[in-house]
């Protein structure tokens, strides 16, 4: 499944998608940057509620396929911006993180 | 060895908006070198969080990724404050990241072992009041 295909299944909103065809597998949550880093898998949906600029770094870094925002999170313009250039997906739910990963492996 | 290939990079301490730009080129160019996935997601990682550590702890520091034929050797090194216990800073959990950061999503304490693992060997030198240096080297098998 594409990250495009997950937003439209989930009821997601696009923030940005520069890479819309790009494939899912699992899924990670959590807001703890190293811990992201270290265990998030490639290719994984990532689940957090930061939405700072630095989540753009370890998005690309750990190669993640989307960053899904939960709770409703918004991102400031320049952060979008920044992850459309680098190439990073990132979504938004209205669900915290439970109902959103929950949603996500009902889909995937 | 003459087949060898230098990255260097200055990382600036103040700047959280540009924090992990050095390791984001370095996957850049690993990638343009046709370095394998796995290989680039190990110095990735490591990088990533050495430059943050110099970006929080140190006020910045340099950043040189060299690639050799068997291997790729990170070395960064700053002018901090030092580290006074390396076996406690490489303890899972143990940070002293102020507040300011830890509403970003850092201080979990997973940086320096995060380095640990994902690399194949990592010395640390450092000394209180003058700074540190951290090596590290990924194989390429
Ligand atoms: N370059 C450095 N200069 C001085 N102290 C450092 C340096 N790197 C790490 N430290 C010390 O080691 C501790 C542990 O580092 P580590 O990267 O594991 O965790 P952290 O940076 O505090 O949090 P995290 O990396 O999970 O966001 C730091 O809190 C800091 O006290
Ligand atoms: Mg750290």
């Amino acid at each position: 499944m594409t990250v495009k295909e997950l937003c439209g299944k989930c009821g997601f909103s696009a923030v940005t998608l520069p890479q819309e065809d790009r494939e899912i597998k699992g899924c990670y949550i959590g807001d703890l940057l190293s811990w992201v880093m270290g265990r998030a898998q490639e290719d994984n949906v990532w689940i957090t509620i930061m939405s700072n600029i630095n989540i753009v770094a370890v998005a690309s870094l750990a190669d993640v396929s989307c960053v899904v925002l939960a709770e409703g999170v918004t991102l400031e313009d320049d952060v979008r911006k920044t992850a459309e250039a680098k190439g990073v997906n990132i979504l938004s739910s209205p669900l915290p993180s439970y109902e959103t990963a929950k949603a996500v492996w009902e889909n995937i | 060895m003459s087949e060898c290939l230098t990255f260097h990079y200055d990382v600036d301490g103040e700047d959280f908006t540009s924090a992990g730009q050095a390791s984001v080129q370095v996957k850049k160019n690993l990638r343009r070198l046709g370095i394998p996935p796995e290989i680039i997601r190990q110095v990735s990682i490591a990088m990533y969080e050495g430059e943050i550590n110099m970006v929080i702890h140190a006020g910045g520091g340099n950043a040189d990724v060299i690639v050799y034929e068997d291997r790729i050797e990170i070395i960064l090194a700053d002018k901090g404050p030092g580290i006074k216990d390396v076996a406690l800073a490489m303890q899972e959990g143990y940070s002293t990241a102020p507040d300011s950061v830890r509403s970003l999503g850092f201080g979990a304490g997973m940086g320096l072992p995060n380095m640990k693992r994902y690399t194949d060997e990592m010395t640390i030198d450092t000394v209180v009041g003058e700074g540190t240096t951290i090596k590290m080297v990924v194989k390429l098998r």
